[in-house]
């Protein structure tokens, strides 16, 4: 064919850094604590659910359920998130199920952005929001999150990582239609606090733009930090669309169930492009995480709740990453939330030297090294930033630690490696 | 039937998968018959979905994929490497040719999410086009009655080839077809297709065929791939579907198979729109795949055991509308059947004019006879409405017990 076979829209959104790194990963045996899915199994109580969705009496649940979401579980979500959030849902319009949260952001940058449009995205984000705004023809518009240094002898933590209020309102103009909130942020682990989230707010509020707040990781926050959700704020509920997913709330990434919680004037639009991509989302699991969710709801703030035992114990999980990242010379900075933890690796640039004026990032280059001569896989953080900015911050890796067996087998690399810098 | 016009209205106009497409909100139409259709008291046989039950050994392997803890995360975006060796495997078998599972097969969210990542990936929005400013046009063709009269079988109804082909012109960027159909149940004969192919190569242009009921033909007919026709591999994506071929449509897995340089570019969109499918329900079905392409030379492959069990509910149907004085179209392939409901007369001139006669018709069907179908007109634009009305679609991949209830239900009231 003379003209190209592929549509415009899929101008500078081929390219992903999963491919790359996940092939990476698996061409060399590694400890891969690069991508972020647990290794260890989903709770009991899930598992039985699904289980009995799939043999159970009800063989209609092999067949297609409603779009927008199967009743059960878009009602059990309007409750819970009802409660949450302190107001009356409805199960049919404020409420709608998705093929993951991936697939919710998806419906939402095709239903809100149009060819000209401004998109906010705080750096460092999660990768696919910079594509997804590109495929719906709008204009992403970067602002950074900026480390302050931290207190004398005390390792970074996440809450240092911090947006300039005259910097971020500078990036809102006339053509700005909406900002993505991701809070517990990916890949820092940041929990926004109430004053910054009040910023935001106000800046939606006085130019008209919407929230697209990527909530997905809304029960992994540790130190009894607390998850505010930027709906609840004044003037924000009606121009916010939160998104959550089940892989994330309760270990079940593979099993690609998300939502869309918001006012039914932006949701609606998300029902009409959710049906006309996937129409429905698959039966059984959302059966299954509608249950989830029903006994999480009847054991809401008790010690035996899911959302209570997770982070608690991921929580030790990160503190034991931490502690032999340190001894390794790393200087990780400690994450309020999610299970991503980050960390300075410029003290190994005598290991591994920079490359002056060379295209690949130094945390790309470090990252790739560490997997093919220590065994040991984590993504650089400058894949979480748009091309222009992608040397601001280029001596960062993210770790996962979701991670069981494979956080063992990590520590124990570690160690080693500690071993062999002190010997001389 | 072509489409050239990005996502929105096409898609969901063809969800429907009908001949005639175009941007009419279909959502407002179906939410009515399927509202009025969740009434336990009604007898659904209109709504596409099987009521019967999946093979036993398709569910326990859902079961058995799903207590592997590995399986409940994360797998390949393009396809779960399982599912995509499976699939290589059948389709090689069928079209007798080799097909990477990596670089040829992308699976997706059903046959609907291939038909998106398709379009998404190959069909332009704002090509240079006649009707609309914005959009890439819409150009419709109709299948018109072989020597005119009653259609008895979806054979009767054909593609004008003359017609055909002055649609094609420099600017057709792609031909959609749907073989078995979707609602009449045509299964596309290879003279048919070489028609459509000759064109296809003479335009330089795609093809999308949507095969989600590749497995569903009855006896004397056969279904063709156009893909396996000279020329066609490297400009055809097919489409094809767990949902249909198990009769698992709550599974929401399909495929789309094609030449390398094609199928990249729906990976692209993939990784942009939901970058992976569910992992344990891709598993299963590879497991089940496995089961049944060791068996393809077997008559109890379910590949064959399912539309013979289907064709004797399609006798059983076409019998039981007769019966009441109903004309069926009888499909030669799919678990949908057009029926022509004009042979009652039922009188419903007192009702609402504008409505066209099949939503008046399946209306009075439900309040008097407790049995629902779909007005086949509200898949067809303002021009062909009035060719239409008299046609509803029944669906009869349903259990005995609801199918006899044409017969009871219309006898007793």
């Amino acid at each position: 064919m003379s003209r190209p076979v592929q549509a415009r829209r899929l101008e500078g959104v081929d390219k992903n850094i999963w491919v790359e790194f996940v092939k990476l990963a698996a061409t060399y045996s590694t400890v891969n604590l690069g991508q972020g899915f647990p290794d260890f199994p989903p709770p009991e109580f899930l598992k039985e659910a699904f289980s009995r969705a799939v043999s159970g009496e009800k063989h209609m649940l092999h067949q297609y359920t409603r779009a927008f979401g199967h009743p059960p579980l878009v009602k059990i979500l309007a409750q819970l998130f009802g409660k949450l959030l302190g107001r009356d849902l409805d199960p049919m319009t404020n409420v709608m199920v998705t093929v993951g949260a991936y697939q919710a952001l998806f419906c939402c940058f095709q239903a809100f952005i149009d060819e000209g449009d401004e998109v906010i995205i705080i750096e460092p984000f999660f990768d696919c929001y910079e594509p997804m705004v590109k495929m719906a023809g709008g204009t992403p518009v970067y602002v950074p999150l900026r480390p302050k240094a931290p207190k004398e002898g005390k390792l970074m933590s996440s809450a240092d990582w911090q947006l300039d209020p005259a910097e971020l309102a500078s990036k809102f103009s006339e053509q700005t239609k909406a900002i993505v909130l991701n809070s517990p942020n990916n890949p820092l682990g940041k929990v926004f606090s109430r004053g910054e989230l009040e910023l935001i707010a106000d800046l939606c509020v006085k130019h008209d733009a919407l929230c697209i707040s990527d909530e997905v990781y809304e029960w992994l926050v540790y130190d009894g930090k607390e998850h505010i959700r930027i709906a609840s704020l004044p003037g924000m509920w009606d121009r916010t669309v939160i998104i959550g997913s089940a892989g994330k709330t309760f270990n079940v990434t593979g099993w690609k169930v998300g939502w869309t919680v918001g006012p039914n004037r932006l949701l609606q639009h998300l029902r009409t492009m959710h049906q006309n991509s996937v129409y429905h989302c698959a039966t059984a699991a959302q059966d299954a995480v509608a249950q989830g969710f029903q006994r999480e709801f009847e054991h809401y703030g008790k010690p035996d709740s899911y959302f209570v035992q997770l982070p608690r114990e991921l929580q030790q999980k990160r503190d034991q990453l931490v502690q032999s990242l340190v001894a390794v010379g790393m200087k990780p900075i400690i994450p309020e939330g999610t299970y991503f933890l980050v960390a300075d690796i410029s003290e190994f640039k005598s290991e591994v030297p920079d490359v002056p004026n060379s295209d690949e990032p130094y945390d790309s280059r470090f990252a790739k090294w560490m997997v093919k001569n220590k065994g040991l896989a984590a993504i650089p953080l400058s894949a979480f930033y748009c091309g222009a900015h992608k040397n601001n911050y280029n001596s960062f890796i993210r770790f996962c630690f979701a991670k069981d067996a494979t956080l063992k087998a990590a520590d124990d690399i570690l160690q080693k490696w500690k071993l062999e810098k002190a010997a001389p | 039937y072509f489409i050239l016009q990005r996502g929105y209205c096409f898609t969901s106009a063809y969800m429907q998968k009908t001949c005639m497409l175009v941007c009419v909100r279909m959502s407002t139409i179906l939410v009515e018959f399927t509202k009025v259709a969740a009434d336990p008291s009604i007898v659904n046989l209109g709504q596409g979905l099987p009521d019967i039950c999946p093979p036993s050994y398709v569910k326990e392997e859902l079961a058995k994929a799903a207590a592997v803890d590995r399986l409940n995360q994360y797998t390949r975006g393009f396809g779960h490497p399982s599912l995509v060796k499976a699939l290589s495997q059948v389709y090689e078998r069928v079209c007798g040719r080799k097909i990477d599972p990596l670089t040829d097969i992308l699976v997706t969210v059903g046959g609907y999410g291939s038909l998106f990542s398709t379009i998404q990936a190959l069909i332009e929005e704002g090509d240079e086009q006649l009707l609309h400013s914005n959009n890439a046009c819409f150009v419709f063709i109709y299948f018109s009655k072989k020597n005119g009269g009653n259609p008895a079988s979806s054979a009767d109804w054909v593609l004008d080839p003359a017609e055909l082909a002055s649609k094609f012109n420099s600017k057709t960027k792609a031909i959609i077809l749907n073989t078995p159909h979707n609602p009449i149940g045509k299964v596309f004969t290879r003279e048919e297709l070489q028609v459509i192919a000759d064109l296809c190569i003479k335009h330089d242009t795609l093809c999308i065929s949507d095969e989600v009921y590749e497995w569903l033909v009855y006896k004397g007919n056969k279904h063709i791939k156009i893909a396996t026709l000279p020329g066609m591999w490297e400009r055809t994506i097919t489409i094809g579907s767990a949902g249909k071929t198990y009769s698992v449509t709550g599974w929401k897995l399909g495929w789309s198979i094609g030449p390398q340089n094609l199928i990249k570019h729906l990976q692209v969109v993939h990784q942009n729109t939901l970058y992976t499918c569910p992992t344990p329900l891709q598993e299963a079905l590879a497991q089940a795949l496995w089961v049944d392409y060791k068996r393809m030379d077997d008559p109890d492959c379910y590949f064959y055991s399912l539309p013979r069990e289907l064709e004797s509910k399609r006798d059983r149907m076409a019998q039981l509308l007769q019966e009441v004085g109903l004309r069926p179209v009888v499909p030669e392939g799919g678990y949908f059947m057009i029926v022509d409901v004009s042979t009652l007369n039922v009188d419903l001139s007192d009702v609402d004019e504008n409505q066209p006669y099949d939503y008046k018709f399946v209306r009075w069907m439900i309040s008097s006879k407790k049995l629902s179908a779909i007005p086949l007109s509200a898949f067809c634009g303002p021009e062909t409405k009035r060719q239409f009305e008299k046609y509803i679609r029944f669906c009869f991949i349903k259990v005995s017990l609801n199918m006899d209830d044409i017969a009871n239900n219309w006898v007793v009231r």
